[in-house]
């Protein structure tokens, strides 16, 4: 029979009345013994049969049910003395302060209590929170010179951490503080955020403890033998054996003082047992030294209940490997290995059209690679193929309604992460390619999104169980539909490294191809459409890299930009721009302009927006796959590598960069006089050795820009570093300055270094030297290499790098996991509004516009410029 | 009656008539408590006369996002 739904209509949160504890009890703890010699447990002891069932093939005493069926069964202890909760001591501090010491009441006005209730009472209707009211009544109550009730004196009581309570000088006893807390009348209660109903104040203060069933704390059996119990199981066993000396003590009339040290240790014990990580309590420990896991460490922090074992689970159906690349895969693909491919299963329903097919797969089992794991009958019994002798009787057997769990195969949708999953595009969709070897494959258009490269770096896959599933994860999750980033509304995924590289060689102005070398070229991208028109010259017929290009381009496709090399002159030459850097693609056609960076790299693609947002995501898939692999037959070609002689200069420039150097250096010398002599004049807003610092500091790097150019200008674009930095596909101009030409000033936070000896960085200078030299000025490149000095300035600006990066992403990571707790389940409804889980409206139109970042043109909502291009450059 | 706030960096702030906020609830079907607050001693009420489950209409002019609205109800304490 199938359980009938009910639905919860309201969860209440209370204390554990004693009465409730003793009710829920299946039995009374009285021994701190576990088991007798022969391994029996004992009756009344910790693990008293009654509380449930840990070992196999034995009945619960309470249920009769076995290991599994029986859910375990509270216990209880009964204090000899009453016991302060250590999880409510600042509350019932909170309490204590607020009432009056003979009567009880909360020592505010009759008029006042009905004033608050009121307000808690509208609180409530408006769904507000009442934390603040309720602040407010101890607050307000705490003040009173005399109780308004009975005109009692009063006194400040102070909080004794971690769980006394002095009121004038003298300790409450927590069997005082009950007496205190028992004595609030129900209505006061509820101004102070009780609801007397559920929760008494005197509850906080224990007279009963209840024991966890044994489920909960189960022991385990060593190869030897030997029984070793669970950390809380050894702390109920203190609490015990305290409890039962300060009841005899009691008993037996033994001295005040005795009664009282007992008393102390036993609220010792009961608050370790709550939290064993309470300040000013020392932890209790095991024999071995450790401190012991109790409640509050079983649930708390990263490796707790709550984050390690309800937000965080081990899920079936993945696999992890290490990633390796493939450019030869679709975008859309993840290359699975056979291994995995055997391993993991898709279930699929027999029906009439795929019995026979599903058929062959059982028949080839679970060792060969398309095959089947397991069958499921259709009363739901799993038929596990690895153990059936004959599998044609499987097979054979097999009729609709059934279940074959088959390996995975080509075309099979799963979900690809890698961590850390910081955005949605950490894990996305692929289909499965099996392939032979052990890792992962994927294209590398893919990289930028996951973060990923090849350095050892593993990812997870999930296989989706499921048509709903696969259906949802094919239309939200694709590759190819996170192509454009909600983030910035351009493209996240597109060309790197290579790829922008081959591309370039490719439309260069001078590239030209022969017939045969663009059949080649046709082949290796798999295009199999007309060849576009060539040109003649000196009657030689021959092909533009811009020609080889415009054929994978989009017929009426319509675009201009600047290109990542573009100078940023003052006067755009625009189609007759000397470095070819304007891109106009005029129906189709790539009319001027090189491809780089600007036109389909990642983060920066100005070709690939256009064409996700304009022809869809489907064109756009295909477009990179063909591009990538265009890019990488051109870059394969022409050849392309980079070296340390790439950084050689000759020696004029050399001597250029001393100069430059030279006379940076003379200029701070001029400035450190200029100083000392007092004419410098200070800047507005800074003291004079401030300003000082700074001319200095912007002198030296003025310099080291200077001895920057002067390397381009001698490197120029035929080096395959500058290319590569000019185009976007790797490094910066920055990068080979420091490798070519000079490192520059190294820094300390945002100083020159400063720190050391006294009055100099290091014994190799004069105090008080404050000349480029002495400050961490690093002259030398890294072809040349650096003098010790220079080296250690190097590491030490390197350091404070390496710690930043460390510090950050911990702070980064702590803040990001904040906000997604705050917003994980916003959602925007039918009616446009931001809500969240509970109805609330925290916007009442997404974003004041209801604008998706990832439609916009990066960012803003409409590019006139674009759109007048698309149509005024066609006619041109 | 008292000046309102008017300053190019406060957006306008205007006190909806009670048909006008029933309207508001029927057409979000939402209730007061689900509105997002307002303090009652927020400088921006200055000079609207406003009481408890009042709700205050917000008119933003942002370059990007062109004319926005919110809607806050007046809270008369925390």
């Amino acid at each position: 029979m199938i359980a009938t739904p009910r639905k919860i209509s309201a969860l209440k949160f209370g204390l554990l009345s004693p009465d409730h504890i003793r009710k829920i009890s299946e039995a009374r703890i009285v021994t701190a013994d576990t088991y007798d010699e022969d391994g029996y447990p004992f009756d009344g002891g910790l693990m008293d049969p009654k509380l449930g069932v840990v070992d196999p093939g034995l009945k619960c005493k309470t249920c009769g049910s076995r290991v599994g069926d029986c859910p375990g069964h509270f216990g209880h202890i009964e204090f000899a003395r009453p016991v302060i909760h250590i999880g409510y001591a600042k509350l019932i501090h909170k309490v204590l302060r607020s009432i009056c010491r003979s009567c009880s009441r909360v020592t505010l006005s009759d008029e006042t209590i009905e004033m608050y209730k009121e307000r808690i009472k509208r609180a409530k209707k408006m769904g507000q929170n009442l934390d603040a009211v309720i602040e407010d009544v101890f607050r307000t109550a705490r003040a009173a010179k005399k109780c308004p009730h009975c005109g009692e004196e009063r006194f400040d009581i102070k909080f004794d951490k971690p769980s006394g309570y002095i009121e004038d000088g003298n300790r409450l006893s927590p069997t005082d503080v009950r007496e205190r807390l028992e004595k609030i009348p129900d209505s006061d209660a509820e101004v102070l955020g009780f609801d007397p109903e559920v929760s008494r104040p005197e509850w906080m203060v224990l007279t009963v403890l209840p024991v966890p069933p044994v489920t909960a704390r189960p022991s385990i059996t060593l190869e030897s033998g030997e029984r070793s119990e669970d950390d809380i199981t050894h702390k109920l066993v203190d609490i015990i054996r305290i409890n039962q000396r300060l009841s005899e003590n009691i008993e037996a009339g033994a001295p005040h003082l005795i009664i009282e040290d007992l008393w102390e240790l036993l609220q010792y014990h009961v608050t370790t047992y709550f939290n064993n990580e309470v300040a000013g309590v020392p932890p209790a420990r095991h024999r071995s030294g450790r401190p012991l896991k109790t409640l509050t460490q079983r649930l708390k922090g990263k490796e707790g209940r709550f984050r390690s074992n309800l937000s965080g689970k081990r899920v079936n159906f993945s696999a992890r490997t290490v990633i390796s690349p493939d450019p030869n895969l679709d975008i859309n693909e993840v290359g699975v290995p056979e291994e995995i491919a055997r391993e993991m299963t898709v279930a699929v329903k027999v029906n009439p059209r795929n019995i026979e097919y599903l058929r062959r797969l059982v028949l080839r089992g679970p060792d060969n690679y398309p095959g089947a794991n397991y069958v499921e009958r259709a009363d739901g019994r799993r038929i596990s193929l690895s153990r059936v002798p004959d599998l044609t009787e499987v097979a054979e057997k097999i009729e609709p309604g059934w279940v074959v769990h088959r390996h995975l195969r080509d075309g099979d949708v799963v979900l690809f992460n890698r961590q850390p999953s910081l955005h949605r595009m950490s894990i996305m969709a692929h289909e499965v390619k099996v392939l032979p070897y052990k890792t992962f494959r994927l294209n590398l258009c893919v990289c930028p999104p996951y973060n990923a490269d090849f350095d050892g770096d593993e990812m997870n896959l999930h296989v989706i169980q499921g048509e709903e599933a696969i259906a949802e994860a094919k239309v939200l999750m694709r590759v190819q539909e996170q192509i454009l980033s909600p983030r910035f509304g351009g493209p996240i995924i597109g060309g790197i490294h290579d790829h922008i590289t081959g591309a370039y060689l490719l439309t260069k102005k001078d590239a030209r191809f022969t017939k045969e070398e663009v059949s080649r070229i046709f082949y290796a991208v798999g295009y199999t459409g007309d060849f576009p028109k060539p040109t003649v010259e000196d009657g030689v017929e021959y092909y533009t890299g811009k020609q080889i290009f415009s054929v994978f381009l989009p017929k009426d496709l319509n675009l201009s930009y600047k290109a990542k090399i573009c100078k940023k002159c003052e006067e755009c030459e625009e189609e007759r721009c000397p470095d070819d850097a304007f891109v106009v693609i005029k129906g189709g056609e790539l009319v001027s302009g090189v491809i780089d960076e600007r036109a389909f790299g990642a983060f920066a693609g100005e070709l690939l927006d256009r064409i996700v947002k304009d022809y869809g995501t489907d064109e756009a898939r295909r477009f990179l796959n063909t591009l990538t692999r265009l890019a990488l037959f051109a870059i394969m070609k022409f050849g392309f590598s980079t070296g340390i002689d790439d950084e050689d200069l000759p020696s004029d420039a050399k001597e250029r960069i001393d100069e430059i150097l030279d006379s940076a250096e003379e200029k701070v010398s001029e400035l450190i006089e200029a100083y000392e002599s007092g004419i410098l004049e200070p800047l507005p807003g800074r003291t004079l050795e401030e300003t000082l610092e700074m001319r200095i500091m912007q002198t030296l790097s003025e310099a080291r820009d200077k001895t920057g150019a002067v390397a381009g200008e001698y490197l120029g674009m035929k080096n395959s570093a500058v290319m590569m930095a000019k185009i976007g596909a790797r490094g910066s101009m920055l990068n080979l300055t420091q490798m070519a030409a000079c490192v520059g000033q190294q820094a300390v936070r945002g100083e020159r270094i400063s720190r050391g000896y006294v009055g100099r960085t290091l014994p190799h200078f004069k105090r008080g030297d404050i000349g480029p030299k002495a400050k961490g000025f690093v002259r030398t490149s890294y072809k040349k290499g650096q003098d010790p000095l220079e080296y250690f300035f190097h590491a030490m600006g390197g350091r404070e790098g390496l710690v930043d990066t460390a510090v950050r992403t911990s702070q980064s990571g702590y803040m990001q996991r904040r906000l997604i707790n705050a917003l994980q389940d916003l959602k925007v409804e039918y009616d446009n509004t931001v809500r969240g889980a509970d109805g609330r409206i925290v916007d009442i139109r997404y974003g004041g516009d209801g604008a998706d970042p990832s439609r916009t043109d990066w960012g803003n909502i409409v590019n006139v410029k674009k759109i007048v291009d698309k149509v005024v450059r066609n006619r041109a | 009656m008292k000046k309102t706030v008017q300053h190019e960096l406060v957006p306008k702030h205007e006190l909806l008539s009670k048909e006008e906020a029933e309207e508001l609830l029927k057409r979000y079907n939402i209730t007061r408590g689900q509105l997002p607050g307002i303090l009652i001693t927020d400088p921006a009420l200055k000079g609207l006369e406003v009481e408890n489950g009042d709700i205050i209409k917000i008119t933003r002019e942002d370059e990007v996002t062109g004319t926005s609205y919110a809607y806050r109800v007046v809270i008369s304490q925390i």
